[in-house]
């Protein structure tokens, strides 16, 4: 019988669990202000600095410069440090019930499909004027304000941006009888190069990512900035871009890299093929590597990178990258490159929106962006103010903020993007598998029908 | 006699080749973490404990393997007293539909566990306010492992006999006491495999988790696991291979105890 | 679908009519009661979303963009896109391949050798074979796919090192081979517990009596052990083949390639569902995933009561 009333019991505790725990207050009652803000960040794991730098630093100073104002603000961090992917989700279905953070951390190209769903709204609508007013614009160059554009509102500010380059190997260029101040002007002088590294008997000359494993890595340091090298965008004034000759051209390179044994088809295919990248590049496997900034960072990095390169700054070159020949470029320029960045913004559903944006701002004021990039964690902040100050001793950031960003284009920050760049791996891995360009451009074509919604959304 | 050593010889054969296949995969857990900048490749380690003072510094990996426990311990008790419960019953007793509404559960609980379903778990644990409840979790997690221990259970249930019962009857125990008493000993080896499968599910469950339960502090390891990579997704070899260690631990000790104290060392309880 | 569903009814009463009388006196009324948490907690948290995954499969909705704000009713339409496209067949076989060899052959076909190796022994060996064997299943996805590419790596994996074969691609050029061999080794511990405890089932003097007949093994598996445990090989079969329909783990070893030669249904679930965004269609396909398992589930019945 007892038992009898044990079940009965953990079964209206269960129904009354329902009802009555749970919930996250945020505010509260009294003059007590609660703010939170997330990152994919966490402390010992994913950007540990970034959720350290946030813990140490902006919340005990924002709340001790709020309460000289006379304001009891407090702030707690919200860490998470996963996949981007289940970052995202876990975003959206916290945005889609009214939940989530004060202030949130997106990718740049998570904009457009949040705000087209309805999940973050312009900042002045949710802020008031004082977002459009906010001093940091001025700092902040024009393309770089626009990742964080929808429909010409603001909707964030910009946490940051990056470029990609060519990185080379400088002891295998000398054994392969090439300069160390490598700069090629065109695809061919890539392929020369890397012709040169494989009969000086470099395992991989050339390193560009191909194929699905590597997801949009792929996109962003494969075929992206090459079908800009080849004057070629994914999406260009509402239409996309099918089987064009650009696209053509630059699955054209991949074949004569792949096919002209000068890259190692099978790496592109591999789960794990990008961290072995890293490794056969520090290792000294790889001649040439098309990567971004982080490569330089977090990867090759002395003292904290995945796969540390004690000679680093002797060792490994940069060039930017080429056109398929001068002047091919997109905008007819003579070397391409792609960015990507973090947003930040303040969540619709904040109950405090005006606090949320003063915390919002004061983590992209000079003061505390300086604060951040101390001690080895130098990045390329938004503003060209800091900008100045922070990269002096830092060559490949100063190049690739002086060089890569003026000549730097964007993603499409649309919903189906993602659709589109997988189908665009697709076609690299086709092509590195052994499938003519032409084919695999056209296979393209037909997905992208499917994906955008038929041929009308397509230019010819 | 030949066919006796022969049966040796095939038995210690069979039982090598099983141990080396499963034993193979693991040997990179037993020796990463020993070794200072792991890498995939198993090489002898040079016994450094560097990595283990870096993961007990961790601020959150050894208090997420606690989440773990209460969430594992929490969902497998709650599974096994009510799948025992409704086995039983659904055992002795013809309800209507019966076991048509099994086969409908059990088909309906494998699209659950797919991605497709969290949208629809997250906004319910919304509405009802279970986001953020370690508690809640635990309601989520052992709703959809229910229709699976119910499955199995019941075999074992239906395997036993009934005289005990009816002898208990007649003592005049009530069918409480007599589920308690009689029959729960008698299906013990089958409570047991649905305690460590229904540990096993929520041990290495993420997804839910992590969207289910935003305090860090609350988290458990399988979520915290995710988090040891780089800003560009690289894994953190040392501190996974280290951490990954410590979390099999208290399963294998979960294991040993309940193998110890209940599991396949009874015999039925059946007559022999 | 309460139709389609009826038919196990038939067996499972046969099956379990030996004991199956109301000997402790429950009554219809408190079986409800003891049923009733179970239920309650199945209906709200599994029953409900799952009908609403099954509603979704029906819309376009989308995690994100303007689909997500409005979703709008397709109804076929996902269904329809899905059968339509190639890559969802070639899921759906090499699905097959997976079940059929890493779920039937591997994990049933190796759980219950070693349950039946190992029925009459204790000690330490035992010990040992089924704590490996359980460590396998219990240690999570996220550190067993660093182990697996450890093993299997072509440059420096711990089996190319022992075999002698130095850049061999297992990954690569054997991706289905690698993902059964894998979940053979992940899951093999469930039927190996379940038969483990389904053997201590069968009463010993009636092995005894088969073996002082003359039986051999074979022969005693067939008559004296098969009509003891066939419900738990049929809910060991009906359960793992299900939960390995819808596995998601070999997407932690090859992500599904290379070019989708690994991409099995539950991996093609999560592609288009949590990569791509594409929750109504993702919906739809976990939908035809669910029917097969009825077709599944319904063959196992059938197969299993035909054989008495």
């Amino acid at each position: 019988m007892a038992l009898r009333k044990r079940v009965v019991a953990v079964a209206v505790a269960a129904g009354l669990g329902l009802t009555a725990c749970g919930g996250q207050s945020s505010g509260g009652g009294g003059d007590a202000i609660e703010l939170t803000i997330t990152q994919n960040a966490i402390a010992g794991g994913k950007n540990a600095a970034a959720a350290k730098f946030v813990a140490d630093w902006v919340i005990p100073t924002f709340e001790a410069a709020q309460k000289a104002k006379g304001k009891n603000v407090t702030v707690t961090f919200i860490p998470s440090g996963v996949d981007d992917e289940q970052y995202k989700t876990k975003l959206s279905l916290d945005l889609k019930s009214g939940k989530g953070a004060d202030v949130i951390d997106i990718d740049g190209i998570w904009a457009g499909e949040f705000a087209e769903a309805g999940y973050l709204k312009p900042l002045s609508e949710v802020v008031g004027p004082e977002a459009d007013a906010w001093d940091g614009w001025a700092q902040i160059p024009e393309a770089v304000q626009g990742m964080a554009e929808f429909d010409g509102k603001k909707y964030a500010l910009p946490v940051g941006t990056d470029g990609r380059v060519l990185y080379f190997n400088k002891s295998l260029f000398a054994k392969a009888g090439l300069p160390a101040d490598w700069q090629p002007k065109s695809w061919q002088e890539i392929l020369d190069a890397g012709a040169k590294l494989k009969s000086a008997g470099v395992p991989v000359p050339i390193q560009i990512n191909a194929g699905t494993a590597m997801g949009e890595a792929t996109a962003m340091q494969g075929v992206l900035p090459l079908l800009a090298g080849a004057g070629g965008e994914v999406h260009r004034d509402g239409k996309w871009t099918g089987a064009s000759q650009p696209l053509k051209d630059a699955l054209g390179l991949y074949q004569k890299i792949y096919g002209g044994g000068l890259g190692d088809p099978r790496l592109q295919q591999e789960a794990k093929g990008r961290d072995k990248s890293f490794q056969q590049f520090a290792q000294g496997k790889i001649g040439i590597l098309m990567e971004g900034d982080y490569f330089w960072r977090g990867v090759v990095n002395p003292k904290t990178g995945v796969a540390k390169m004690a000679d680093r700054d002797q060792a490994v070159g940069y060039a930017l990258i080429p056109a398929i020949e001068p002047g091919k470029g997109i905008r007819g320029q003579d070397f391409v490159s792609m960015s990507g960045g973090a947003l930040r913004t303040v969540n619709p559903g904040s109950k405090h929106p005006k606090e949320a944006f003063e915390l919002l701002a004061f983590t992209l004021s000079p003061e505390a962006l300086k604060e951040e990039t101390k001690d080895g964690n130098v990045r390329v902040t938004p503003r060209s103010d800091v900008n100045k100050e922070i990269l002096a001793g830092e060559p490949l950031l100063t190049f690739i903020s002086e060089k890569v960003l003026p000549l730097t284009a964007y993603r499409p920050p649309v919903a189906v993007y993602p659709q589109v760049s997988v189908a665009l791996q697709e076609a690299t891995a086709a092509v590195a598998g052994g499938t003519p360009p032409d084919q695999a451009a056209a296979d393209y074509q037909k997905k992208l029908e499917g994906i955008v919604g038929g041929a009308g959304n397509i230019a010819s | 006699m030949t066919r006796f050593v022969l049966g040796r010889i095939g038995f210690s054969t069979l039982v090598a080749v099983l141990l080396a296949f499963f034993t193979l995969p693991l040997l990179w857990l037993v020796t990463a973490p020993f070794t200072s900048n792991p890498t995939y490749e198993v090489t002898v380690p040079d016994f450094t404990w560097d990595n283990f003072a870096a993961v007990v510094e961790h601020p959150y990996a050894l208090p997420s393997l606690w989440n773990s426990v209460v969430l594992s311990a929490g969902t497998a008790a709650l599974v096994v007293a009510f799948a025992a419960l409704a086995a039983y019953a659904l055992s002795r007793v013809r309800l209507p539909g019966r076991d048509a509404l099994l086969y409908a559960l059990l088909l309906l609980s494998s699209i659950i566990t797919g991605t497709a379903a969290m949208v629809p778990l997250f906004q319910l644990a919304v509405e009802l306010n279970l986001i953020d409840s370690q508690f809640g979790l635990i309601l989520i997690l052992t709703g959809g492992l229910l229709p699976a221990a119910i499955f199995m259970l019941k075999d074992f249930v239906d395997a036993t006999p009934q005289s005990y019962e009816e002898s208990a009857r007649v003592f005049g125990a009530s069918p409480l006491q007599i589920v308690r008493h009689v029959v729960v000993p008698l299906v013990r080896p089958g409570l047991a495999t649905i305690a460590v499968w229904a540990v096993a599910n929520v041990w290495g469950n993420f997804l839910m988790p992590y969207l289910l339960l935003s305090d860090v502090r609350k988290q458990p390891a399988a979520v915290i696991t995710y988090t040891l990579y780089t800003e560009g997704g690289q894994a953190n070899l040392s501190m996974l291979s280290t951490f990954g260690l410590l979390y099999s631990i208290p399963v294998v000790l979960m294991y040993l105890f309940v193998s110890k104290k209940y599991g396949f060392r009874f015999h039925g309880g059946i007559k022999r | 679908m309460a139709q389609a569903i009826s038919p196990p009814e038939a067996p499972k009463e046969t099956r379990t009519g030996r004991y199956s009388s109301d000997a402790a006196g429950l009554g219809k009324a408190r079986a409800g009661v003891f049923v009733a948490p179970a239920l309650l907690l199945v209906a709200a948290f599994l029953v409900f979303p799952a009908l609403w995954v099954l509603y979704l499969g029906l819309t376009n909705y989308r995690l994100t963009g303007a689909a997500a704000a409005e979703p709008e009713f397709v109804g076929l339409g996902n269904l329809l896109g899905a059968v339509a496209d190639p890559a969802f067949w070639n899921s759906t076989w090499l699905t097959v391949q997976f079940v059929l060899g890493s779920a039937v052959i591997g994990q049933v076909g190796l759980g219950f050798t070693i349950a039946w190796l190992l029925r009459d022994r204790r000690g330490p060996l035992k010990r040992l074979v089924e704590g490996l064997v359980i460590l396998a299943w219990i240690l999570p996805g996220a550190i067993v796919s660093f182990l697996w590419v450890a093993l299997l790596d072509r440059d420096g994996g711990t089996l190319n090192a022992l075999l002698g074969l130095p850049g061999f691609a297992w990954l690569l050029d054997h991706p289905m081979l690698s993902i059964i061999v894998f979940n053979t080794w992940r899951g093999t511990a469930f039927s190996m517990m379940l038969y483990g405890a389904a053997l201590s089932n069968v009463p010993p003097s009636h092995l005894e009596s088969a073996r002082l007949a003359g039986a051999s093994s074979w022969q005693q598996l067939r008559d004296v052990v098969f009509p003891h445990i066939r419900g738990h090989i049929l809910t060991n079969l009906l359960l793992i083949s299900l939960w390995t329909f819808n596995d998601f783990t070999p997407f932690l070893l090859t992500a599904g390639g290379p070019d989708g030669k690994s991409e099995v249904l539950a991996v093609h679930v999560y592609k288009v569902a949590l990569q791509s965004g594409e929750l109504g269609h993702g919906a739809a396909v976990s939908t035809i995933i669910l029917l097969i398992n009825l077709v599944v589930a319904v063959f196992y019945l059938r197969l299993l009561r035909s054989r008495r």
